[in-house]
C-alpha cells in the first residue's frame, strides 16, 4: 500500500481538458517536485488531491481510503494533507499564532492551551518565535509563508502539498522559506510544485515533469537533469536552469 | 418645564425602538446575508426576493400594512410592536446588503485554506469569513443606527408615542411649535454624534491590521 496514489486522474474545466490521466505514487518520507511550463494543470493536480476541485475521472488514495470516494468524509481526509498556498491564505484577522493554532482548536478539538503550546512549537520551528503576536498585514511574505507552513505542519499531516511557495515572493525572501522546506525533508512527506530548481536538484527523491496535463517524464533528479530519456525534458530543464540559475 | 417627562417618555420609547430594530434586523440580516451568499438557489432566491421587497417599498407602507392590514387577516398588533416588527424587518433587509459587500469582498483564499484544515462550510464561515465580514461592516452599522434612530419618528404616524410625537402632542397643547421642535432636533442630533462616537470607539479597539482599510460598502439613501 503507498501512502498516497493518483491513478488516471482527469480534470476539464468546460471545454479544456487541463488533466489528461495523470498516475503516480509516493510514499512516507518522500519528498517529490511537480515541475512545468505554467498553465500545465500542476496546480489543479493537487487541488484534485486534497479535493478541492474533484477530478472526472480517476481516484486519489490516501493510506488506502480512497478520497475521491464520495462517501469519504473529506474534511477528516483533509486534516491528514498539508496545503501550502503561493498566495499564503493566512486568516487575515487572526495572530501567526492564532493562525495556527485554529486548526487545532476548532477542528481537532484540542483546549486553547494545548493548541496555542503546538503553534508556539511550530512557529519556533520555522523562525517566527518573535512574530507570534503579529498579523498577517504586519508581516513580510516569507514570514507569511513560514506561517503557513507551520500551520500545515501543525495538523500532523501525512503529506503536504505546497503550490508554488515562493512564487509570490521577493528574491532574497525565497531563501527563508525553501531553507525551512529543507529541514522538513524526510521527516515528512512533500509533494511541491515549484520553479526552484536548486531545491528540485538537491532535496527531491523524484521530480515529476508535467506538460499538456499529462506525465512527461520522471525520475531521480540525478537521472533528469544529466540523463532525461525526453528530448522536451532536456529543452525545459535547460531553459529553465538559464533562468533561474544552475546550483 | 412640565413638559420634560413626556419629552423624556417619547425618549425613550425612541431608543426602545432603535436598538432592539437594530439587534433583531442584525439577526434578521445575518441570516439573509449568508443565505444569500452561501445557499443553494432556492435560499438565495428567498433571502433576495426578501431583500428586495422591503427595499422596493416605503418603510411607511410597510408599517401601514403591519398595523392597519393585518387586522384584517385577525392579527391586531399594538402600535410599538407592529413599529418594532416593521422597522426590524425593514433594517434586516438594509443590514443583510451591507453584510453581503463585506462577505463578498473576503478574497476566496480565505474559505479555501479553511476547507484545507479540514473545517467545514459552516466552521470556516463562523471562524474565519464572519469574524472579518462583521468587522468590514462596522462603518456601514454606525449609519444604520443613525438612519434607525430618525426613522423611528415614522411610527409617530401610527400612533406610537415616540419622541417626535410627544414633542407633537406639546406643541400642539402650548403652540410652541419652534421651540419644541427645535428641542426634538438637538435631542436627535446629540444621540447622532454620541452614537457615531461609541461605534468609532469599537471600530478602534476591534481592528485588525490589514482588514477594513479603505473598503467601501454602499449606505442606504436617506
Amino acid at each position: 500500500m503507498h501512502m498516497l496514489e493518483v491513478k488516471d486522474v482527469h480534470k476539464s474545466y468546460g471545454d479544456l481538458e487541463v488533466l489528461k490521466g495523470i498516475s503516480f505514487t509516493m510514499e512516507k518520507g518522500e519528498t517529490k517536485v511537480i515541475i512545468g511550463t505554467s498553465g500545465t494543470g500542476k496546480s489543479t493536480l493537487l487541488r484534485c488531491i486534497n479535493q478541492l476541485d474533484s477530478p472526472d475521472k480517476g481516484k486519489v488514495w490516501l493510506d488506502g481510503e480512497e478520497i475521491t470516494n464520495p462517501a469519504t468524509d473529506i474534511n477528516k481526509i483533509r486534516q491528514k494533507i498539508g496545503f501550502v498556498f503561493q498566495e499564503f491564505n493566512l486568516f487575515n484577522h487572526l495572530t501567526a499564532l492564532r493562525n495556527v493554532s485554529i486548526g487545532l482548536e476548532k477542528v481537532k478539538g484540542m483546549d486553547k492551551e494545548k493548541a496555542q503550546e503546538r503553534a508556539m512549537a511550530e512557529l519556533t520551528r520555522v523562525g517566527l518565535k518573535e512574530q507570534v503576536q503579529q498579523y498577517p498585514a504586519q508581516l513580510s511574505g516569507g514570514q507569511k509563508q513560514r506561517v503557513g507552513i507551520a500551520r500545515a505542519l501543525a495538523m500532523d499531516p501525512m503529506v503536504i502539498l505546497f503550490d508554488e511557495p515562493t512564487s509570490a515572493l521577493d528574491p532574497e525572501l525565497i531563501g527563508d522559506v525553501l531553507d525551512v522546506m529543507k529541514t522538513l525533508a524526510g521527516e515528512i512527506s512533500m509533494l511541491v510544485v515549484t520553479h526552484e530548481m536548486g531545491f528540485a536538484r538537491n532535496v527531491a527523491n523524484e521530480i515529476i515533469f508535467m506538460e499538456g496535463g499529462i506525465i512527461v517524464e520522471s525520475g531521480p533528479p540525478k537521472q533528469m537533469f544529466q540523463h532525461p530519456e525526453k528530448a522536451r525534458t532536456k529543452e525545459f530543464l535547460g531553459k529553465i536552469s538559464t533562468l533561474y540559475g544552475k546550483e | 418645564m412640565d413638559s420634560l417627562p413626556s419629552l423624556l417618555d417619547g425618549l425613550s420609547i425612541t431608543l426602545i425602538l432603535t436598538f432592539i430594530s437594530l439587534a433583531v434586523g442584525f439577526v434578521i440580516g445575518v441570516t439573509l446575508a449568508l443565505g444569500r451568499v452561501y445557499g443553494n438557489k432556492i435560499i438565495s432566491g428567498v433571502c433576495i426576493g426578501y431583500i428586495e421587497v422591503i427595499r422596493g417599498t416605503p418603510l411607511l407602507v410597510q408599517l401601514f400594512i403591519l398595523y392597519f392590514g393585518l387586522p384584517a387577516i385577525g392579527i391586531v398588533l399594538t402600535p410599538l410592536s407592529a413599529a418594532l416588527l416593521g422597522l426590524s424587518l425593514n433594517s434586516g433587509a438594509y443590514q443583510a446588503e451591507y453584510l453581503r459587500g463585506s462577505l463578498q469582498s473576503i478574497p476566496s483564499g480565505q474559505m479555501v485554506a479553511a476547507r484545507t484544515l479540514g473545517m467545514n462550510k459552516l466552521q470556516s464561515i463562523q471562524n474565519i469569513i464572519l469574524p472579518q465580514a462583521l468587522r468590514i461592516s462596522i462603518p456601514a452599522w454606525s449609519n444604520e443606527l443613525i438612519y434607525l434612530l430618525k426613522y423611528t419618528s415614522i411610527a409617530y404616524i401610527i400612533q406610537v408615542r415616540e419622541l417626535t410625537a410627544e414633542g407633537k402632542f406639546i406643541a400642539a397643547e402650548t403652540f410652541r411649535f419652534i421651540e419644541i421642535f427645535v428641542i426634538i432636533a438637538i435631542i436627535y442630533l446629540v444621540l447622532t454624534v454620541l452614537f457615531t462616537a461609541i461605534i468609532d470607539k469599537i471600530e478602534k479597539r476591534l481592528s485588525i491590521p490589514g482588514i477594513g482599510v479603505g473598503k467601501s460598502i454602499g449606505l442606504r439613501n436617506a
